[in-house]
């Protein structure tokens, strides 16, 4: 079985907004930072918070009191439980980044005709159609025209 | 009374059957006997002030150490002849120094400069405080290393004494009581600190010190004994300012020696600050590495009065916190305080001995061999 699923529609995610979605009966959070898309497991590795509905902040370092360098080109997404930052980019923690990560998928964006082919030939699938239990699943027609996000389930 | 005196005793020269490597003790005290004492060091004009007004000891002293507290002052090292414990060499080196065997001792003197809001009064008496521990205590005694006194309330006053006294050899740390108007975080207090880290001064935090505001954080207690026996919060404010206000980002190599609290505490403080740290620190973005490390890397804690709890429970207090380079030996002579030594050694793991009986506060305060 393919581990590609296409998620949503390119439309759907715009510039600092984000998607949860369930992609193979997992959780995962897809954001459009700039128009880089990232896609992070939506469970915090601290204590299984819901990470992805947190704040995503700019990164804030300082070399000395009072001194403040702000990026906020540089995204952590602050877990909304306790409050534990991961930087976007990498899945990494802000305090243990070697140890303490959160998992990451790839994401691509695939045009509609291609992705129909896709989906056709098994390479790809649609998140939500093997979706079981209490959750509907959000199935969508796909359109050759849009562009569609893929996410794969393979850590990255 | 004889009984209890014996018993006391008994812990002091336990440390000696139980231990036979070098020690250094990490905190005794010098006691000023009275204002008398310091007049030689005192200016014309200061004399003239203290006889016109009539000026007594600074009151803090009875405050912080009340002078007939058990706590203040062992029975048996209390000198026959009625004067203070602790205000005589000759006694040092009988009760301590010599059976001991002490590679060096601390000496701390505290004597309440900080009850005394006439700033320029309060700079020339710790100045005469500095002058007399030179003469009468660190000229006399090689053994002897000291906390350098400065006036409490006015950076610059701190940093003009630190100036004037502190290259002495004698003085290898600056007495900062524990209890002061703004906690030493503070950023008004950072050029006190860069000077210290600079001149390689250890911050000496030490119980004592009369602020504005009252000695528990959260209102004025009724009796002695609850400021005495909890007086760790007011350490715990001083320790978590320090850290949240990032002075070791300001001042990297600041290194303090806590003093006179034990460190039983310490664990759970630890733990608590670098769980909040890291859901909190875009707070305070200048602390990048977890609380408990910048604990670990700067800060050392004398073990009187010890706080351990029961022998049992020893062991995995020490464990806890996770580093054998923390503690320092010390008797905190003439306090009076319960001392289990022997079942302190027993609880710290058999490398970690000499680094607690010596080794750290060697290496903290720069010392060499014995100076014998």
């Amino acid at each position: 079985m393919s581990d590609r699923f296409a998620v949503a529609r390119v439309s759907d995610v715009p510039d600092g907004e984000r998607l949860i979605v369930d992609v193979g009966g997992r959780s995962v959070g897809v954001f459009n930072v700039g128009g880089r898309y990232h896609a992070l497991l939506n469970r915090c590795p601290h204590a299984g918070g819901e990470l992805c509905r947190g704040e995503l902040l700019g990164l804030l370092e300082s070399d000395a009191p009072g001194e403040y360098r702000h990026d906020p080109t540089r995204k952590l997404l602050a877990c909304p439980w306790h409050g534990w930052e991961f930087d976007i980019e990498t899945g990494q923690s802000y305090f243990d980044p070697a140890r303490t990560r959160v998992r990451r998928y790839g994401v691509v964006v695939e045009p509609g005709e291609a992705l129909a082919e896709q989906v056709q030939t098994g390479e790809s699938r649609l998140a939500g159609e093997l979706v079981q239990g209490p959750y509907v699943a959000e199935t969508f027609p796909i359109a050759v025209e849009d562009d569609y996000l893929v996410v794969t389930l393979r850590a990255s | 009374m004889s009984g209890r005196q014996v018993l006391a005793r008994a812990d002091l020269i336990g440390v000696r059957q139980s231990w036979d490597g070098p020690i250094i003790d990490a905190d005794v005290h010098a006691v000023v006997p009275s204002l008398d004492a310091l007049r030689p060091h005192l200016s014309e004009q200061w004399l003239e002030f203290i006889d016109e007004r009539g000026v007594p000891e600074p009151w803090g002293v009875a405050v912080t150490y009340p002078p007939n507290a058990e706590t203040t002052a062992r029975a048996e090292w209390r000198p026959a002849d009625g004067r203070p414990a602790a205000s005589d060499l000759d006694l040092l080196r009988q009760h301590v120094l010599d059976p001991l065997e002490v590679d060096f001792a601390i000496v701390t003197c505290c004597y309440g400069i900080d009850s005394i809001r006439h700033p320029d009064f309060a700079a020339a008496l710790a100045a005469a405080v500095n002058d007399w521990l030179i003469e009468e205590w660190l000229s006399k005694e090689p053994r002897l290393r000291a906390a350098l006194v400065v006036p409490p309330r006015h950076p610059e006053q701190m940093l003009a004494e630190i100036e004037r006294a502190g290259s002495h050899p004698g003085f290898v740390q600056v007495l900062m009581p524990v209890r002061s108007d703004r906690p030493y975080g503070n950023r008004i207090w950072h050029p006190v600190l860069c000077a210290m880290a600079e001149r390689e001064l250890v911050m000496g935090l030490h119980w004592g010190g009369t602020a504005d505001g009252p000695p528990s954080p959260t209102g004025w207690p009724s009796w002695f004994v609850e400021e005495y026996a909890a007086e760790q919060q007011v350490y715990m404010a001083q320790l978590t300012s320090l850290i949240a206000e990032g002075v070791f980002q300001a001042a990297p190599g600041l290194r303090i020696a806590v003093g006179e609290i034990g460190f039983a505490w310490l664990p759970s403080l630890m733990w608590r600050l670098s769980k909040e740290w890291k859901g909190l620190r875009r707070d305070i973005p200048w602390v990048r590495d977890p609380p408990a490390d910048l604990i670990r890397r700067h800060m050392r804690f004398t073990v009187a009065p010890m706080d351990a709890g029961p022998a049992e429970d020893m062991a995995e207090i020490v464990e806890w916190l996770g580093s054998d380079e923390l503690l320092m030996f010390a008797t905190d002579y003439p306090h009076g305080h319960e001392l289990p030594f022997d079942r302190l050694l027993a609880a710290t793991p058999e490398a970690a001995r000499p680094k607690l009986m010596a080794e750290n506060a060697r290496r903290l305060y720069g010392l060499g061999e014995a100076a014998g």
